[in-house]
């Protein structure tokens, strides 16, 4: 998997000036330390990036770096990046494989009620009826279920804002049972 | 039967328990009307007809299974400012005389503007939490962050030494900004009377002829029978004191101006979604008496009742539109021109920046437009007057947000697509300055 990253490294991000290829070269192995190697993490609260939309990502490195969503230790590592910076990391991090539906035995009840408030809620009108989410709407699909319950509820208790206000409206008559039903189900659905 | 004629808290409150009411009464009649078919089993749960979206969903009202209403979403603008080198000075088109430039770069999202005496420019935005600073010492430009860590101060406005600054849910001001640019001064709060909604809740702000501040409060939602402290314009005091609701019926207006002739206040207004692709229009509203209602959201472009709330309503209850302005145009800030640098014919007369349509399969707008007046201060023409933000290929280049006139009697046009503001000018020119 070493070399399949300093390939993907070298390779996709040749667009970039050298400068910036270097540094998102250096910095890439540190951030797949936490995010996961593979595109999916294996540490809780830690969401999988793998085939994440590059706008999205940029989107969220930019706010990181100017502290409009605060997340230890993303603001940190984003501080000193470039324009360019964010745009490499967000190009290469987009070309990482798409995570994995979180294994083991489903709840089918559970998938049936979750799937009903998926259609109430039309998660799928921007998220795209499969998750892959499309350029500033993130991919939901096969993300870690501890992670979208933070996120779902960062957004319930405007703990976390948006870059626009699209969550914010959607998750208000959202119950914290129903965001519990939801992060199952979109971490298992194939 | 409902009224519109006065307005206040009575009336809204009336109308929001008619609502209230009426709705209540569907949903007891419903069950009688559709008896339980008798020994079927409880069905497994099916999805239940979909439920009604929260107010500030730009999804509201969009048809189902149509797949080319399901291509349509709000555009997302980059989230990154438009390198000075890769800024698409060529695509854009001016009438002949005139001239762009490009004014100053680097600032993502940049929206509303204000100047003060020295010649910097202020420049809000809404999707970051900045407010820039363009100072300009001996012709040479410079970009600052004057403040972080606002939430969508889309508005600034500026008088005797203050610049003020609109939030999304209040306003501040900041006292001798001129000395404190790279002092990172910290905003003081005057009012924050005013709703916490995303929809609509990022405001503009402007200062009129009787020093008073003005600024809006949208419609929190794409279509919805707001209650008495939405769908309006509220002006007062520049110490925050005095606040009054001078006109209402406005689903949300991003630009306004006083007619430099006769001091009444004209304002652009966007006009609801998924009507259909070519309606309604947005309108450019005048107002010539306080507590003019303009129909939001019971009547659109002064003759379009709403297929929802208009039930009830006529569209002659309310003051209609001196101009309309495309349908789903965006239309947002606008201002009068009383420069000197263009021909005569220009003088008074309004430029609008037309943002452009999301909603829309063509799109329509990504322009500055031009609005001619005849002398009684109705309109006379509409016409595009700045083009190319908008390509042939229905694709956007830029977006352009607000105008502002300079001393020197040139334009400038902030564009929150490439985080960027553009100069216009008229005469002959070395050509594209900026670069």
């Amino acid at each position: 998997m070493r070399s399949f990253v300093a390939l993907l490294a070298l390779g996709c991000v040749a667009a970039l000036p050298a400068s910036a290829q270097q540094l998102v070269k250096e910095r890439l192995p540190t951030c797949l330390a936490c995010h996961g190697e593979n595109g999916q993490s294996q540490l809780e609260g830690v969401p999988s990036l793998g085939a994440q939309q590059a706008f999205y990502v940029t989107v969220q490195l930019l706010m990181f770096r100017e502290k409009m969503r605060i997340a230890d230790p993303m603001n940190d590592m984003a501080k000193d990046l470039t324009d360019t910076d964010l745009q490499g990391f967000a190009e290469i991090i987009s070309q990482l494989p798409a995570p994995k539906p979180a294994a083991g035995p489903v709840d089918d009840a559970r998938m049936a009620r979750a799937q009903v408030l998926v259609q109430q809620n039309r998660c799928n009108f921007c998220h795209t009826p499969n998750f892959a989410g499309q350029q500033n709407v993130p991919r939901i699909a096969a993300q870690r279920e501890d992670y979208l319950v933070k996120a779902l509820r960062g957004y319930k208790d405007n703990s976390r804002h948006g870059y626009d206000a699209s969550m914010a409206d959607v998750i208000a008559p959202i119950t914290d049972e129903q965001i519990l039903d939801l992060a199952y189900y979109i971490a298992r659905v194939k | 039967m409902i009224r519109r004629v006065p307005r206040g808290k009575l009336l809204a409150a009336t109308l929001a328990l008619l609502a209230t009411t009426a709705l209540a009464q569907q949903q007891q009649e419903a069950p009688a009307q559709a008896p339980a078919p008798a020994a079927t089993p409880a069905p497994a749960p099916a999805a239940p007809a979909a439920a009604a979206l929260p107010p500030g969903s730009p999804l509201i009202g969009r048809p189902d299974n149509n797949p080319a209403a399901a291509k349509l979403a709000p555009v997302p603008a980059p989230p990154l400012a438009t390198a000075e080198n890769k800024l698409p000075l060529d695509k854009l088109k001016a009438p002949k005389g005139f001239n762009i430039e490009v004014y100053a770069s680097g600032m993502p999202n940049a929206r509303s503007m204000a100047l003060d005496e020295k010649g910097t420019v202020f420049v809000g935005s809404r999707l970051q939490d900045k407010v820039y600073a363009i100072t300009n010492k001996d012709g040479k430009r410079q970009v600052h962050v004057l403040v972080s860590g606002l939430y969508r101060p889309n508005g600034v406005a500026y008088k005797n030494g203050t610049l003020y600054i609109a939030e999304l849910s209040q306003i501040s001001k900041i006292d001798n900004v001129e000395d404190q640019i790279d002092k990172s001064p910290k905003p003081v709060v005057i009012y924050k009377d005013l709703p916490k909604d995303e929809a609509h809740g990022w405001k503009f702000l402007a200062i009129g002829p009787d020093n008073k501040l003005y600024f809006e409060v949208g419609q929190p939602g794409n279509n919805v029978l707001h209650d008495e402290n939405h769908g309006q314009l509220r002006r007062m005091n520049l110490d925050g004191t005095g606040a009054e609701k001078i006109a209402f019926g406005i689903r949300n207006t991003v630009g306004f101006d006083w007619n430099p002739k006769t001091h009444e206040l004209y304002f652009t207004d966007n006009g609801r979604d998924w009507l259909s692709e070519d309606l309604p229009n947005d309108e450019l509203n005048r107002i010539t008496k306080l507590g003019q209602d303009f129909g939001a959201p019971y009547c659109y472009q002064g003759n379009v009742a709403d297929p929802e709330f208009g039930w009830g309503h006529s569209c002659s209850e309310f003051v209609p539109p001196v101009a309309l302005m495309g349908p789903h145009a965006a239309a947002l800030g606008m201002r009068f021109y009383t420069g000197t640098m263009f021909p005569s014919e220009y003088r008074d007369q309004i430029f609008v920046a037309r943002h452009g349509s999301w909603n829309k399969s063509k799109k329509f707008g990504g322009d500055i437009a031009l609005v001619k007046l005849n002398k009684d201060g109705s309109v006379k023409s509409v016409e595009p007057f700045i083009t190319g933000f908008l390509q042939p290929d229905n694709n956007y280049v830029g977006r352009p947000v607000d105008v502002m006139n300079m001393p020197d009697g040139s334009m400038l046009i902030s564009d929150d697509w490439n985080g960027a503001i553009w100069r216009l000018t008229y005469g002959p020119n070395k050509k594209v300055a900026g670069r």
